[in-house]
């Protein structure tokens, strides 16, 4: 059958949710669709306390945020559907789902992909055996289906997912033989490294994995110090007793479908890859179809709510629900909050790539004229 | 990077085997894709494109930045063949 809706949204997680509450406040008619069969995507692994300002969840923990989310949209009266798949977005606004092994096609006046991110790869020889795993495949494992996928971890990569999915791996009852990171300093928040820290969790820094070993799994890690442009020095190889390797060494933004839909994009290594070009309030290069969260360049729950919320408010003043003069001081707000979050040694960075990808957007609408 | 280390693990291609495809004229994950079946398995190349995109960019030269992003056609996500003829799902 043919659904038809005037906002169609890809991905339950904090910026499709965000952006979907956004619209419905408006009196729009939302679909948000996700291939998962819970809503709230990452939100919902991450059982530790966020913080920052309050009215950025601080203090909250990031399941109960994604909960508190998915219980405003449904009370706004977002339609939610789990267990479906977009395998495609075509001309026209259209996408094509499968919802309860049946394909359908789904009519929209303006949609959102908030598709998210997948785990960055590394490959070293053994990388291919079982117990080498994403940092994020071991905390579904762990948090979600309450499952340890290994009693002895090594995680590469010191960022904050590497940290906090270590720490949580600790108390679920593993030990963690140590910290890899190829740069000479902690990638991630001191917060979260001083918990592992204060573990007796070794971090090994301007060090790298060069082999994995084992018979049908793995039973020990080799690492090494590196020099110069990460080549490691031979000589400084040590070898590790473990059954799981974590790789925590990024994110890069999930853009099938923007590709798909053949929007402009920009290669830009800090957010992780390749992201469609939007404008500063998530409009891509096609003025039906807006990107937010992660999809839109790596970075934390907090700004991919934000996004979406500022996604939502542009959807809704293109569609004629919210005036202008209203959608602009909505934005206004919203641009306020996220500005707070783009700030200090971690922030600056991703705001400065934020502008490229807006200027990046702007040059792009140049041309078409 | 070793030349047998497994970069495509769904397809099983190997990194010697991607080199070799870009010495054969390959110059983009896509022609990689198209010659050795990389990127070609369950996973749809969501795990090794961003490594076949290494291997291409350090044979051909090329910066990263100037990697065109592969094709990506429909259906993105695993689905039954039943899913799209409209067949009533089998019990």
């Amino acid at each position: 059958m043919t659904y038809q809706t005037q906002v169609a949204i890809i991905g339950a997680g904090p910026a499709g949710l965000s952006a979907a509450l956004e619209v419905a406040k408006q009196g729009g008619k939302v679909m948000v669709f996700d291939e998962n069969d819970r809503a709230g995507g990452q939100l919902f692994k991450q059982i530790h306390k966020f913080f920052g300002s309050g009215h950025h969840g601080a203090g909250v923990r990031g399941i109960r945020l994604g909960q508190q989310l998915l219980e405003q949209c449904i009370q706004s009266g977002v339609e939610i559907c789990l267990s479906t798949v977009v395998f495609g977005i075509f001309p026209g606004n259209e996408l094509g789902i499968v919802k309860d092994g049946r394909s359908h096609t789904v009519k929209a006046d303006k949609i959102l992909i908030a598709a998210g991110a997948g785990e960055k790869p590394l490959a070293f020889p053994g990388w291919d055996l079982p117990g080498v795993m994403g940092a994020g495949a071991a905390q579904t494992m762990v948090n979600i289906n309450r499952v340890r996928p290994g009693n002895r971890i090594l995680t590469i990569g010191s960022g904050n997912v590497g940290l906090v999915v270590s720490y949580q791996l600790l108390q679920a009852g593993a030990s963690v033989a140590g910290i890899v990171e190829g740069l000479p300093k902690i990638n991630g928040y001191a917060v979260h490294a001083n918990k592992l820290m204060r573990q007796g969790v070794p971090v090994y820094l301007s060090h790298t994995v060069i082999e994995a070993r084992g018979d049908g799994q793995v039973e020990e890690a080799v690492i090494a110090e590196v020099g110069p442009g990460f080549v490691p020095i031979e000589g400084t190889e040590q070898t590790l007793s473990v059954d799981t390797i974590c790789l925590a060494v990024g994110l890069t933004p999930s853009v099938e479908l923007p590709r798909m839909a053949e929007l402009a994009m920009v290669h830009l290594p800090k957010m992780g890859g390749y992201i469609p070009l939007h404008d500063s309030h998530m409009r891509s290069s096609n003025p039906d179809i807006y990107v937010a969260g992660d999809v839109a360049g790596i970075e934390e729950a907090s700004t991919a709510m934000e996004e979406g919320k500022l996604a939502g408010v542009s959807m809704a003043e293109a569609l004629g629900l919210v005036s202008a003069q209203r959608a602009r001081e909505l934005a206004g707000e919203i641009e306020e909050r996220i500005g707070e979050l783009r700030i200090g040694s971690h922030g600056d960075a991703r705001r400065m790539a934020k502008e490229e990808i807006v200027r990046g957007y702007e040059a792009w609408l140049a041309k078409q004229k | 990077m070793r030349d047998d280390v497994i970069i495509c693990r769904c397809e099983e291609v190997t990194a010697g085997e991607i080199r070799e495809a870009c010495r054969c004229g390959a110059s983009s994950v896509d022609g990689v894709k198209r010659t050795t079946r990389a990127g070609k398995g369950l996973c749809q190349g969501r795990t090794c494109r961003c490594l076949v995109e290494g291997i291409v960019a350090a044979e051909s030269g090329k910066a990263l930045s100037e990697m065109e992003y592969p094709n990506t056609r429909p259906p993105v996500r695993i689905m039954k063949l039943s899913a799209l003829a409209g067949e009533e799902e089998e019990q």
